[in-house]
């Protein structure tokens, strides 16, 4: 029987070794679990680990390069595409990408994001959208849902005084200097493999020196800062969350 | 080349930079420094190097902090009121410990203040600037031709420390136009830069980072900082002693005022008034020990009169307080400033220098 299965069984799947084996910090039902573990497949499937780097958010991510084996700084809240711009000028050989939350990258880090596509800097961004702050104790980020109660939203977000769920991917496929936009989700085994499937053109584009920024974002359930069981909170994201940020294409 | 060329402060030390190597210049503009963006703009195009106008000082020290990560030569310059935005990728940097090149040509301040030139940004950058305890090696030149020396040594103290240099100059220097030689420098024996993110491809992964959670272990690094920091300034201190050896009177000042300082020396000498000037040229390492020796003149076995220092800047007061803490009470410090952009004379300096011959003699 041995001898049988050697010859005849095949690895179809394996654990990526981008991915380090260690155990993350992330609470039940986090996606940022799953976003790492598809940023790492792609970038072991694309076979780029030994030019990559990574950058790290202010945020629950914060601690990404414990888990991702390749070159990782970590910088100020906001900042990553202005890093990132850094480093891919002076080695425009080398993968960059950023890895950010909504607040990073839609609240303190806007302008960077903006200006980062603005300029077509040729980078990598996968965006993170938990609709709340989650490592600060879940307060209101710029894409919490109308209604959403949070921390600094007690009465649920009222878009008079709080304002309205920042779309900050369509305001981002505006700009010539992004090539390609796309609104990913992680609330079942089909849209998670989407996700995968955008996440490596994003990563092919940079190999191919498209001209321009590749974003791909992620709806990602908070369990936690939404008050959900796991499940509910993947239900809440395909039945209310989608619906302020459809899924899809938005450029490219 | 080693001729002899008429160029202003901005562009010279532009030029410098390029000659040391500079891979990477990030800025956002701001007066009075343009003359280096638009420099850099043309030169680093011609070289073959990256130029990047950012969309704010923010985000220039930031490209910064990501090229250097990288392992590559980079810089930013900025004034005042930009270089107070970029505190925070400095802050970051230093824990890091990544190697930068920070020109500041200070302006009047407090706030948009105005665009003449000041020293008013000391104790922003001798202090460190922004959170957290650090310390950045801050060079006062005092001419064109040192803007233009200084810019190979900031880049060798930044990558053999792994630190921040800023180059504290202001809008004086980096406006006039004076003769200067830009000859290429010979390097330090500089260590490996392996800590570099350029893809882990046979090596184990490297990460830069300046979050430090675990129990004890960021008190290790600030530790292992201040190590370094105590060997900066036991090793790297510069400073230039004018006249002092008779003195009774000893003149403190940096930069451009250290040029009016000089002129009003030498007057004031013509006059038979035994004064001399001791400048500064790193303000952090801070030239105390010279100071303090100066201030203790039956030290050196000669039993002379204590001096009397008077410590001028282009500011409300600030590095006096550096003055006084190496005179640490032996002597009088005293100090004439000119803040929010007003510049000394030469004949305001003597009056100051004769009213302390007068203070002296009734002593």
């Amino acid at each position: 029987m041995e001898v049988m299965a050697k010859n005849s069984m095949k690895t179809v799947f394996k654990r990526t070794s981008v991915l380090k084996d260690c155990p993350t910090h992330y609470c039940p039902g986090c996606g940022h679990g799953i976003a790492h573990r598809l940023v790492a497949e792609v970038i072991d499937e694309l076979g780029i680990q030994g030019r990559t780097i990574g950058i790290a958010p202010v945020g629950c991510a914060v601690l990404m390069y414990n888990y991702l084996d390749v070159d990782m700084i970590e910088v100020a809240h906001g900042r990553a595409p202005a890093v990132a711009t850094g480093m891919k000028r002076t080695n425009p050989d080398r993968i960059v990408f950023s890895y950010q939350g909504d607040g990073d990258l839609a609240a303190i880090g806007t302008a960077e994001i903006i200006h980062a596509a603005h300029r077509a800097e040729q980078l990598t961004v996968i965006f993170i959208n938990n609709a709340v702050f989650g490592m600060t104790g879940g307060q209101m980020a710029p894409t919490t849902m109308l209604g959403q109660v949070t921390a600094t939203t007690p009465g649920g977000r009222q878009s008079n005084g709080q304002g309205y769920p920042l779309q900050i991917s369509e305001i981002l496929a505006l700009l010539p200097g992004a090539v390609y936009v796309e609104r990913c989700a992680l609330s079942s085994v089909p849209r998670i493999q989407q996700a995968k499937a955008a996440i490596k053109h994003a990563f092919e584009l940079q190999m191919q020196d498209a001209p321009g920024l590749s974003l791909v974002e992620i709806l990602s359930p908070c369990p936690t800062y939404w008050r959900m069981s796991p499940s509910d909170a993947m239900k809440w994201i395909e039945e209310h969350m989608s619906q302020t940020f459809p899924i899809g294409r938005l450029k490219g | 080349m080693s001729e002899r060329i008429l160029m202003c402060g901005n562009e010279a030390l532009a030029e410098a930079a390029i000659i040391a190597g500079c891979d990477a210049y990030f800025g956002y503009p701001i007066t009075p420094q343009n003359e280096i963006s638009a420099y850099m703009a043309r030169r680093m195009a011609e070289e073959g190097r990256v130029f990047i106008q950012s969309e704010s000082e923010l985000a220039a020290i930031n490209m910064v902090f990501g090229a250097s990560a990288t392992g590559k030569r980079a810089m930013t310059s900025s004034s005042s009121p930009g270089v107070s935005l970029m505190q925070e990728g400095l802050s970051y940097m230093a824990g890091a410990e990544l190697p930068a090149v920070v020109v500041n040509v200070m302006r009047g301040g407090p706030g948009l203040g105005n665009i003449a030139p000041s020293q008013a940004d000391y104790f922003q950058a001798t202090r460190g600037g922004g959170h957290g305890d650090y310390r950045a090696i801050v060079l006062g030149p005092a001419s064109v031709q040192e803007l233009a020396d200084c810019m190979p040594l900031a880049f060798d103290l930044a990558d053999q420390y792994c630190i921040t240099v800023m180059i504290l100059a202001d809008g004086i220097l980096g406006q006039m136009m004076e003769p200067v030689v830009l000859e290429p420098k010979p390097r330090r024996k500089l260590p490996p830069k392996d800590w570099a993110l350029t893809g882990a491809k046979g090596r184990p992964q490297n990460i830069v980072r300046s979050l430090w959670l675990g129990e004890g272990v960021l008190e290790a690094l600030n530790n292992k900082l201040q190590a370094r920091y105590k060997q900066i300034q036991e090793n790297e201190v510069l400073c230039e002693e004018y006249r002092v050896g008779d003195a009774e009177i000893i003149v403190v000042a940096y930069g451009i005022v250290a040029r009016i300082a000089r002129a009003a020396v030498d007057q004031a000498r013509d006059e038979g008034i035994p004064v001399g000037m001791i400048r500064p040229i790193t303000l952090w390492p801070f030239p105390s020990e010279q100071i303090s020796r100066a201030a203790n003149p039956s030290q050196d076995g000669h039993a002379g009169p204590f001096p009397i220092f008077l410590t001028i800047e282009m500011s409300a007061g600030q590095m006096v307080d550096d003055v006084k803490l190496a005179v640490a009470g032996k002597a009088p410090v005293l100090f004439h400033g000119r803040p929010g952009g007003g510049i000394p004379a030469v004949e305001e300096v003597i009056e100051k220098i004769r009213q302390l011959t007068i203070h002296s003699a009734r002593r």
